[in-house]
């Protein structure tokens, strides 16, 4: 418990020093940093309306931040997400024009289980690339997001594009069974829920089973997981499918729920944001859940912000670039041991003062 | 409408309003329409969102107008969710999401669930019938102007050669490129037009390699139809290249490059839509217009343009304004050899099957 309170208040400390020093950018710009407070908290988390949007744009954050959380504990860097996302999103909405599904819930499974198939099969390519060629996952997964990007775009413009949609191609829309609806009349849809279960489900894997240590070993050292019998390409395939299906999930609910069909609007950067969020949850499931709060809160507060003072959209950047560098910058203190730190202080009270005094005269 | 009096109901209506929205209480007085508008990339584009921006700049020193704002919102929940905060937070009545992707399933989705808000939406969507009658759309007709764009070109190109970045082979991208190419064959009949497509609305550095690959094949006038020229026009000028804007004037950007530019004016479509909000009239559903309902404008005359490139495409803009120019009549063949519009035939501005546009005109260099 008390472990997990220190882990808690780095991160927590790191985001109030960034809130404070966001005052004094926006004061630098003329507007009073207490009015942004009040609106960052309003917008994020002020009322139902606000958590409702805040939950709504977290959700998708927790599925692609796992596809890079997930290898990143079997010791790859991944950041392709956006191509699982899309690819999943495009599985989902293809599959009803293959096979003929039943319009209800059983239907809403099998689409989402295509999604996740596509999303894990691309970023195990990714992971097989590396165990059997050699090639760094990092850059290969990136790249293998743009050729992913490609082929949604050529699928969703060309064989699989509903002939009807001219000036936005897209292919068919689902039928009208086969979508997410809202958890109880409320505007979060179902896609919250299982994001929530993901990062639970996967933390508790990690944590807790044999399968999951055995990945968390291969990806602490490589070489004593093999010395000890470990099938470590395995594992990491695995842990790279588990993520990737995670990337084709979010796409599928983002199609489910939100666009109904697969088109360009779907490559909207969920993909490259959950890198962003898996790094600042230090690649730990049960943390994403946080972060990505944190992350759809941001974004939320931004909206307001922008309608209310006027400011840039880019703003809302800076506030989470702040957060960011801030909360990886205050990794740096983790393991400080603060009574020693302060004790040195104490000691060194006198010498400082001195120097204090000259700083007085030089001045 | 003098001094309306007050009934309980509304009192207690105002009251919740002033609640909800934080309204200060002298808009009991006379409540202020609150219009939202919404743009999918920055407001500073030099394009599409900046002509938006424009016309809500416009719009905002109206009185009884209060405008909120809100840029970079891509096409997905987050729409969705900006369109409820303006309602919910700040009391909008009256939204301008501005993007082509917002409409379907973002503005069809919010229209169900607030019947009393009015959506306006640019791109032309909205079908009798089968979208609700709070939602409308309004879009010009930008053709004419690319045409003016062509007719310019024609007469400045050296090379015979002029040339097109376009995102998307859509109808309404295809539309504006064989526009610009059959304005310059008006005048040099041999002229051809090569077009590049970059794949999507922002692309600044594939717009930036289209540029300079057309540039290095002998083009010498340039247009395009992306969200943001900007790239293009400055990479066109530094070549020593000519360019016609679009979305907006990019004049500024390459002053003495700058021939002419096809630019929306939305304050036109922003007016009609606030005045039936305010008096009560039913929202205007589909709104249309060319030069002449002054839906579209051309930007004023670069330094370089001859007299006699003002004076021809003068002559085609009165002809437009006065209804009697029609860009699309046969006989017409696309690029591939085949009859698209027969000899005789005219498609008037209005015809829809000019919206389902799937083919590039003969001159044009390029496929899809």
């Amino acid at each position: 418990m008390r472990n997990t309170l220190n882990n808690m208040a780095l991160p927590v400390f790191a985001i109030v020093a960034a809130l404070g020093l966001f005052g004094v950018f926006v004061a630098l710009n003329g507007v009073n940093p207490l009015d942004v407070w009040v609106l960052l908290f309003k917008g994020a988390f002020g009322d139902w309306f606000s958590w409702q949007n805040t939950l709504q744009r977290a959700a998708p954050l927790m599925l692609t931040a796992l596809c890079v959380a997930l290898p990143a504990r079997a010791g790859l860097v991944i950041i392709g997400g956006e191509g699982a996302l899309v690819l999943g999103g495009l599985a989902c909405a293809a599959l009803p024009m293959v096979v003929p599904l039943p319009a209800n819930i059983v239907g809403t499974a099998a689409i989402c289980a295509a999604g996740a198939a596509a999303g894990a099969l691309w970023i195990m390519l990714a992971g097989a690339l590396r165990q059997y060629r050699g090639i760094n996952e990092t850059i290969s997964s990136l790249l293998l997001a743009y050729v992913a990007i490609g082929l949604f775009k050529h699928a969703v413009e060309g064989p699989l594009r509903d002939p009807a949609s001219l000036n936005k191609p897209s292919t068919y829309s689902l039928a009208d069974g086969l979508g997410i609806g809202g958890i109880s009349g409320s505007d979060i849809h179902w896609g919250l829920v299982l994001g929530v279960v993901a990062c639970v489900g996967l933390g508790i894997w990690l944590q807790r089973t044999a399968s999951g240590f055995s990945v968390r070993v291969v990806g602490g050292n490589p070489r004593a997981a093999q010395l000890v019998g470990l099938p470590a390409s395995r594992l990491i395939l695995a842990a790279c499918a588990l993520g990737g299906a995670c990337a084709g999930l979010a796409g599928s609910v983002e199609v489910a729920a939100v666009h109904t069909n697969a088109n360009a609007s779907l490559i909207s950067g969920y993909g490259y944001a959950g890198i962003l969020v898996a790094f600042m949850a230090r690649h730990n499931p049960l943390a994403i859940i946080p972060v990505a709060i944190l992350f759809g809160g941001f974004g939320a507060a931004g909206s307001l912000l922008q309608r209310r003072l006027g400011l840039p959209d880019a703003s809302v950047m800076v506030l989470q670039g702040m957060a960011f560098v801030l909360i990886l910058a205050s990794e740096a203190l983790r393991d400080v041991d603060w009574r020693a730190v302060a004790a040195r202080l104490w000691r060194s009270a006198g010498p400082s003062d001195a120097q204090v005094a000259m700083g007085d005269k030089v001045a | 409408m003098s001094h309306p009096s007050f009934n309980r109901r509304d009192s207690l209506k105002s009251i919740a309003a002033l609640g909800m929205a934080g309204i200060s209480p002298l808009a009991f007085a006379q409540k202020p329409l609150t219009v939202g508008v919404i743009y999918v990339g920055p407001r500073d584009d030099f394009g599409y969102n900046q002509a938006q921006a424009e016309a809500a700049a416009e719009i905002k020193k109206m009185p009884g107008i209060k405008v909120v704002e809100e840029e970079n919102v891509p096409e997905t929940a987050a729409v969705q969710k900006t369109m409820g905060g303006m309602i919910a937070q700040d009391g909008a009545t009256l939204l301008f999401p501005t993007s082509y992707g917002y409409f379907d399933p973002h503005i069809l989705a919010l229209a169900a669930k607030q019947p009393d808000v009015r959506f306006a939406h640019c791109g032309g969507l909205w079908t009798e019938g089968k979208h609700p009658k709070n939602v409308g759309s309004f879009f010009g007709y930008i053709d004419e102007c690319q045409y003016l764009n062509g007719v310019i070109a024609g007469h400045m190109s050296k090379s015979g050669k002029i040339g097109f970045v376009a995102a998307k082979p859509i109808p309404q991208v295809l539309r504006n490129i064989n526009a610009f190419l059959m304005g310059a064959r008006s005048v040099k009949p041999g002229i051809t037009c090569s077009v590049i497509f970059t794949g999507d609305w922002s692309m600044a550095v594939k717009e930036a390699e289209a540029t300079n690959s057309l540039a290095d094949q002998g083009v010498d006038v340039f247009t395009m139809h992306v969200d943001g020229p900007k790239v293009i026009v400055e990479t066109a000028a530094k070549r020593g290249k000519m360019v016609c804007g679009y979305h907006a004037s990019q004049a500024k950007l390459a002053p003495q490059a700058y021939l002419t530019g096809a630019e929306w004016n939305w304050l036109t479509a922003y007016k009609t839509v606030i005045d039936a909000a305010k008096s009560g009239k039913p929202h205007p559903n589909f709104l249309r217009g060319g030069l002449k309902d002054g839906y579209v404008k051309t930007s004023p005359y670069g330094p370089t343009v001859t007299d006699p490139a003002k004076k021809m495409a003068d002559g085609i803009k009165a002809q437009m304004i006065a209804g009697k120019f029609d860009i699309f009549k046969g006989p017409l063949k696309d690029n591939k050899g085949n009859v698209v519009i027969a000899a005789g035939a005219t498609l008037k501005q209005t015809d829809l099957k000019l919206e389902s546009m799937n083919y590039l005109v003969e001159g044009v260099i390029g496929s899809f």
